[in-house]
């Protein structure tokens, strides 16, 4: 202990003399690094500003390519219209649905499996964990993938979205591992007040190991959200199953069904809106993106810390 | 009482009986879909169910090397997927150098808004990054804007289906999407060199330079070899996705990984969900030893797998 302190008591003068002998190269390196940063920031930035302020502009600028560093002609017309565009309002609560039910389950899930297999007593525990984590290895193809859930009857059903991802070995593995952080002496207290596996479960550990399920939590939920692959491959005949990403995606690829969609919401709006307003395949294009990826930006800031955690403990896993 | 059963042992299978279920939607979803192997011994025509009359045993496995024209694909294939991820592997030192000079930024707020922006990209989906994209790239774009507006071009450029570069674009975006994460980790680790070292360098004159090249950089080798691992280990798996989004007539020949390749012969016809099957297993078969081979490679070298 003594040793680690007599360097910090050399500190006062140490970094200070070397700040002063700041070399022109380093100096230079410095302002480079800036730079570099502030473009990469405005590379990553950008793109989201380009395609919010084009949503809020004049309709004819921005089919243009006209609105490049604020808004023009600013209007909210935009977003009404998109609502009314078929399907997307059901694309949106088959998105937010999938969200809450899958995230909700599969954090739960994760806790009680990372829980019960930290449970010394189980039948054969070891080799059930390992029947679980095993499975991050196995990958049967999409085409054998998609024809069992066919037979399960996965296939143009709500619940091929939940169950196929409901049980994330990664996240038990998560789950576990803290559990197994937690005294011993705890659970040992409950089991002595009489307390059973599942109550042990509901009243001492759910709380305790909540810190990881919030990490836990915000994973699967950003997973379920951007999901995409699964409407491609197991909702292709039934278009009311659709979620908010494949519209957008199909609202960028299908210009012709657009134009179809356009002139539809036009001929309904075209009395009253002038040019400035009236929806184009453009003004469609960007405002579904902002809608599908505002969820994101507005979560994104207050559970960073939780995603960095996240990559953390993944990290010490590994 | 002495032929009561034991506690220990009732309690011990009820806990498996907690867990039972869970195991079976396990077996389900993550094991069942592995019968679905069998099609690709089968010839497939839906509605049909497969049975014994359908069975052609390894016919669809030899017209992988009989048939020019799927073998020809094949090869094609796997070319892109051999470029796209040989450019990701010969760059992945990019996160790491990343947060090595990200590190050495003095200023606390803007390296923190540094990372919470180039971050964002990670957590938002391939669909909406080629929506962003689209709106950039395409021919009346803001790029095409300014190049035109400025003079620097006369015509538009329509970037998204140009085919110049394209290896490289696609590792752009990928790139793009999650270097400000990977970066994370890289972070982590710098975090956790010890000061002493760092200020005894300062002490005899090194340069930041010198202090990154000598300390900085060794002390995170370790969890880049990982990465490299990793990503060796999955040499064969690009995901579909990406290159589903930024596909189109002009650069599928190209785009057009493994992965993707699987879809989109699938897609062709339910006649071809024995060839699409046929190339699964062989992909699964040869990640399963990659990830055998590089694991026992970090076991050898670092003395721990990473599985």
């Amino acid at each position: 202990m003594e040793l680690t302190r007599t360097p910090k008591e050399k500190e006062p003068f140490i970094p200070k003399n070397s700040r002063i002998k700041t070399s022109t190269g380093d100096k230079i390196i410095s302002v480079i690094t800036y730079i570099v940063y502030a473009l990469f920031a405005f590379v990553c930035v950008y793109p989201f500003y380009y395609v919010i302020i084009n949503s809020i502009s004049n309709n004819d600028l921005s089919q243009h390519g006209k609105v490049l560093f604020y808004p023009l002609e600013i209007h909210f017309q935009n977003y009404k219209s998109v609502f009314t565009l078929p399907g997307l309002l059901t694309a949106a609560k088959i998105s937010v649905l999938r969200t809450v039910i899958g995230t909700v389950l599969t954090v739960m899930i994760a806790a009680f499996l990372g829980y019960m297999f930290t449970r010394q007593t189980m039948w054969h525990r070891k080799l059930w964990y390992r029947f679980v984590t095993v499975t991050m290895y196995i990958n049967a193809g999409i085409i054998p993938w998609y024809l069992t859930m066919k037979i399960l009857g996965m296939t143009n059903n709500f619940w091929g979205y939940i169950f196929p991802m409901i049980i994330q070995p990664f996240y038990i593995v998560l789950c576990k591992t803290y559990c197994e952080s937690v005294p011993q002496a705890l659970q040992d207290a409950a089991e002595i007040d009489g307390a059973g596996t599942i109550r042990i479960f509901f009243s001492i550990m759910l709380p305790v190991i909540k810190p990881i399920l919030a990490t836990i939590a915000v994973f699967a939920a950003v997973n379920q959200w951007n999901s995409f692959q699964d409407t491609l491959l197991l909702m292709s005949g039934k278009p009311e199953l659709n979620t908010l990403q494949f519209m957008l995606y199909q609202y960028i690829n299908q210009a012709s069904a657009l134009k179809a969609l356009v002139s539809n919401s036009t001929n309904s709006t075209a009395m009253m809106a002038s040019l400035a307003h009236a929806a184009t395949a453009t003004s469609i294009r960007m405002t579904v993106t902002v809608v599908v990826v505002f969820p994101i930006m507005c979560v994104y800031p207050f559970f960073q810390k939780y995603f960095t955690k996240g990559i953390m403990i993944g990290a010490v896993k590994g | 009482m002495t032929r009561s059963i034991n506690p220990r042992k009732l309690r011990s299978y009820k806990e498996f009986l907690y867990v039972l279920p869970f195991l079976i939607i396990v077996a389900l979803f993550s094991y069942f879909p592995l019968y679905g192997w069998i099609y690709a011994f089968h010839d497939y025509r839906p509605p049909f169910p497969i049975s014994n009359e359908t069975f052609v045993g390894l016919k669809w496995f030899s017209t992988l090397v009989n048939n020019p024209v799927r073998l020809k694909g094949v090869v094609r294939v796997l070319r892109n997927t051999f470029l796209m991820s040989g450019i990701s592997l010969a760059f992945s030192w990019f996160p790491m150098v990343f947060a090595v000079f990200l590190n050495e930024i003095r200023n606390k707020p803007f390296k923190k808004f540094v990372q919470t922006v180039t971050t964002l990209p990670n957590f938002i989906s391939w669909v909406l990054v080629y929506a962003v994209a689209f709106a950039l790239f395409s021919t009346n774009g803001a790029v095409n804007s300014v190049l035109t507006g400025t003079g620097l071009i006369a015509k538009p450029i329509s970037f998204l289906t140009e085919t110049d570069g394209i290896y490289f674009k696609m590792w752009l975006w990928l790139t793009w999407k999650n270097a400000g994460w990977a970066a994370i980790m890289y972070l982590a680790a710098i975090s956790g060199i010890d000061e002493q070292m760092i200020e005894a360098a300062k002490v005899d004159g090194a340069t930041r330079m010198q202090i990154i090249w000598h300390i900085t950089i060794p002390s995170l080798l370790p969890t880049y070899f990982v990465i490299v691992m990793l990503n060796l280990a999955n040499f064969l798996s690009n995901g579909m996705e990406q290159y589903f989004v930024f596909q189109n007539a002009f650069t599928q020949d190209y785009v057009e990984v493994l992965d993707l390749y699987v879809y989109n012969i699938a897609n062709s016809g339910p006649g071809m969900y024995p060839f699409a099957t046929v190339i699964s297993i062989l992909k699964s078969v040869v990640s399963v030893v990659l990830l055998f081979v590089t694991n026992t490679a970090s076991k050898l070298i670092r003395g721990e797998g990473f599985i």
